[in-house]
């Protein structure tokens, strides 16, 4: 059952602080850089869900952020529509379209095999966009227009502004946090937890799990589409790349570096490993040796992630006061 | 189109169809036996047709380049299990994939340091390099037909080791029940080692062969990881002979989807897959 | 209300050349307590597993009431009333008893688009999980990990979230299996409890505990049935008496 500890809470609180003030402070290097990271960070969190909660190990979880990114483009570069009312719904609507399908059809197998298939699903969309010269092929597609919300003739938010997108990618990732929030404790998100744990006698209780697994897949699918939304956005540049495998590797890494399981943990694998390949890849060109040494040396020595670290350390500290009382007095 | 040109085609499919169940028939082994999922067994065939292309450009002949890449590939093999799969056995699939996710990274770093990025070319060493003419413009190169032969001889050769020697059995034993093997008191380290050594080597050697017809290029690896994957996934994990159909059906699919759909052919292995696994959820010859 | 609660129609399942179940007629009357006895690999276990829908069978049919549950999957049969409890024991380790409970009992809200009301905020639900828990005699358990608990208690559990998704006929494999003396006791006690309300088949190797709590009994041997009936009926067969002198090496 997923309870959000005090010291992640507490962090949790200082870190959503530190990101609604860093703009008054910050320079616009780095406010790109955080959105670039709370973007990423929604992303990973999402699929937290699949690996973290729902036991479902994906490795395709790239197809929905780069099918949502599309419909962005789509929207801009072929139709010339601007309006976030009809891009974002569109975007989800599309990675929860794609997850229902690829969800169906990957639910039916377990353990390597669902692995292995939503791996090569994600492959076969990122083929169809690679072939395809109407997507723009290889190259994908640069644009320069971002979406607007226009109420009558005025401009409500405007993305192209360096300052709304932060603050509107933060308040996005606020509003998923606290929505998973609150589904992990509905009686849906303790199903699911129920059959991370174990799915055999979760069926002999009477659910059907690909139902619960395939609710979950879609909604993890329509949240790595909001991000996607948010990264084309972001970016003003999409191209296959974005639903490789290699998207899906990183933002594994991502959720087990931060910690599976916990929500926050993913929004630090992010910080953490956007902060460490912004600064080595400038260093050294094979800084990629770095970060393979690195994804091994996590799995070997914090497979709990950071979020493990610290609510050990936590704990030790929670620990430790009692024998001083007892023995002061 | 007349018949020659799909004659050449379908014998083209079958081509990659063997290169493809030498890289699948490790990966399908390596998971079966040692329950490991190998996301690096792509990197054997990239770092194969590398070490191909180094030695021949060295040696100044092919056969002499793949005749001494063979004892590296393994020897890399054994390293690799001995160093690091072997933290694994009993580690979850999840961390199975970062790991060799990790390792990919490393393989392709160590690459692009020590032989560059530069897409290569290995030549057609002169006794294959003829080709038999079909009709007045067709003809099929000798040395693809070459690589279709070696692949049979070396699938023919996994078949008899795995169905007919005391090893063989031990495989076979392994891949239906890992606990039986140690209960028969058979050494489950060696077995390990030699299966992942022998996966890694099949790999590299397709790589090499394979290197003459493809260009040798830093995402070479990927590519075939991802289609033998789809093989896997379709002839079922853990089987040799779902292995061997899968790659011939995911190699023709392949090669006739870019005849038929040029514009879509990326996509039509996949499909493959979708229909097997609407079908067999767990693949042509898997286990349910 | 009386008959029979539950049917098998020449029941068989084989894995490969083994038959597991061989051709098995059975009837089990409502409101009775049924044991299945046999030796090891007499496919008790598996007669429970097809029963429950867990596996299918190879052929014949199995009828729950008005149900033709032969085909149906193991979530469905559960819905229909069948509750089923495991040999080895099958719970949440990291989840409390109260939410092992909790979340049998969940099982029983209709559909699964809860999204947003908190789970602990349905009443009917929490007060499902609160009975199972005080039948099996660990309310004063509720907030303990299950994980932490002794090994008898875990198998308590086990009854306990059977009994929350409130079944009519409950399924139980091996309710003894490895508890000792007292706390078998408590478990015959609660067996006995059950019986008045519900019907029972279980699948037991402690003699005395048969004895002590079946109404009826079954036997089985290498996945055929031997012999049905009473009690008395069966301890005078002279078939069940002869299946166990010659399986003695390999059974119990």
């Amino acid at each position: 059952m997923y309870v959000l500890s005090r010291p992640a809470l507490v962090l949790l609180l200082m870190m959503a602080i530190g990101l609604g003030f860093y703009p008054l402070v910050g320079d616009s290097y780095y406010i790109r850089l955080l959105t670039k990271i709370m973007v990423l960070g929604l992303f990973a969190m999402s699929l937290d869900l699949l690996i973290g909660f729902t036991g479902l190990i994906s490795l395709g979880h790239a197809a929905f952020f780069g099918v949502a990114s599309y419909a962005v483009a789509w929207y801009i570069v072929k139709a010339g529509v601007t309006s976030l009312l009809l891009i974002l719904p569109t975007a989800i609507g599309a990675s929860a379209a794609c997850a229902l399908v690829i969800g169906w059809l990957s639910i039916r197998t377990a353990g390597i095999y669902f692995i292995m298939i939503t791996l090569a699903f994600a492959q076969m969309l990122h083929a169809f966009f690679k072939d395809q010269k109407y997507w723009g092929g290889t190259d994908g597609f640069n644009f320069y227009d971002k979406p607007q919300l226009v109420f009558g003739d005025t401009v409500l938010l405007d993305l192209s502004n360096r300052l709304t997108l932060y603050y509107f990618t933060f308040a996005i990732l606020v509003s998923a946090f606290v929505f998973l929030i609150v589904l992990l404790r509905s009686p849906f998100g303790r199903a699911i937890q129920g059959v991370k744990v174990n799915e055999g006698r979760m069926r002999a209780m009477g659910y059907n799990i690909r139902h619960l697994k395939l609710i979950s897949f879609i909604i993890a699918g329509s949240l790595a589409g909001v991000a996607g939304f948010l990264e084309a956005t972001r970016t003003a540049y999409v191209n296959p790349e974005l639903m490789s495998w290699h998207m899906s590797g990183n933002v594994m890494i991502m959720v087990i570096l931060g910690g599976m399981g916990t929500l926050y943990g993913p929004l630090l694998g992010a910080l953490a490993l956007t902060l460490l390949g912004d600064n080595i890849s400038s260093m050294w060109d094979h800084w990629l040796l770095i970060m393979g040494a690195f994804v091994i040396a996590v799995v070997m020595f914090l497979p709990e992630g950071i979020a493990g670290l610290i609510e050990k350390t936590a704990n030790r500290f929670k620990r430790k006061p009692p024998p001083k009382e007892e023995t002061e007095p | 189109m007349d018949i020659s040109y799909y004659l050449i085609q379908a014998l083209n499919g079958i081509q990659y169809g063997f290169l493809l169940f030498l890289v699948a028939s490790g990966l399908t082994l390596i998971f079966g036996i040692m329950g490991i999922i190998n996301l690096a067994h792509g990197s054997f065939f990239m770092i194969g047709a590398y070490l191909c292309w180094w030695l021949t450009s060295l040696t100044g002949n092919l056969f002499l380049g793949i005749l001494a890449g063979i004892p590296l590939a393994v020897a890399l093999g054994l390293l690799i299990e001995r160093f690091g799969i072997v933290h694994l056995y009993t580690r979850d699939h999840l961390y199975q994939v970062l790991f060799t996710y990790g390792l990919i990274l490393i393989f392709g770093e160590m690459r692009s340091i020590l032989w560059g990025n530069e897409v290569q070319s290995v030549q057609i060493p002169e006794i294959l390099s003829a080709a038999i003419p079909l009709t007045d413009v067709q003809s099929y190169p000798v040395y693809r037909l070459f690589i279709s032969l070696v692949c049979m001889a070396l699938a023919a050769m996994l078949y008899l080791v795995v169905q007919r020697t005391r090893l063989g059995m031990t495989i076979r034993a392994g891949a239906s029940n890992r606990e039986m093997v140690q209960a028969l008191g058979l050494d489950i380290a060696k077995l390990f080692a030699i299966v992942f050594a022998l996966g890694a080597a099949l790999a590299a050697f397709a790589g090499m062969v394979a290197a003459p017809v493809q260009s040798v290029f830093p995402g070479m690896g990927d590519e075939i990881l991802i289609v033998s994957l789809v093989v896997v996934v379709v002839g079922g994990v853990g089987s040799i002979k779902g292995a061997f159909l899968g790659a011939m059906l995911i190699g023709l699919a392949d090669t006739f989807g870019a005849v038929f759909l040029p514009h879509g052919a990326g996509t039509v292995i996949y499909t493959v897959m979708a229909i097997v696994l609407l079908w067999r959820p767990q693949g042509l010859f898997g286990r349910t | 209300m009386s008959g029979f609660i539950l049917e098998t129609q020449n029941l068989s399942r084989h894995f490969g050349a083994l038959m597991a179940v061989d051709d098995v007629t059975l009837s089990f009357e409502r409101g009775l307590v049924h044991a299945v006895l046999g030796p090891n690999g007499a496919g008790k276990t598996t007669l429970i597993n097809l029963l429950s829908g867990e596996i299918l069978p190879s052929s014949g049919s199995i009828r729950f009431k008005d149900y033709d549950i032969t085909s149906l999957p193991a979530n469905e049969v559960s819905h229909l009333g069948i509750g089923r409890s495991f040999q080895k024991t099958n719970i949440f380790p990291n989840f409390t008893c109260f939410e092992n409970c909790r979340l049998a009992a969940q099982s029983r809200m209709k559909g699964v688009f809860h999204f947003f009301k908190p789970a602990l905020s349905y009443k009917r639900i929490n007060e499902l999980a609160e009975k199972g828990l005080e039948m099996c005699g660990l309310t004063k358990r509720r907030d303990t990990l299950a994980q932490a608990m002794s090994y008898g208690e875990q198998r308590q559990l086990e009854i306990g979230m059977m009994l929350a998704t409130e079944p009519e006929l409950l399924l139980l494999d091996e309710p003894l299996a490895g508890m000792g003396a007292e706390e078998s006791l408590k478990v015959i006690e609660l067996l006995r409890k059950l019986a008045k309300e519900h019907t029972l088949i279980l699948i037991e190797h402690d003699m005395d505990a048969v004895f002590a709590v079946a109404d009826r009994l079954a036997v089985m041997v290498n996945g055929r049935l031997l012999e049905t009936g009473t009690v008395a009926e069966v301890r005078a067969s002279k078939a069940v008496q002869e299946a166990y002198l010659g399986s003695d090496e390999e059974g119990h």
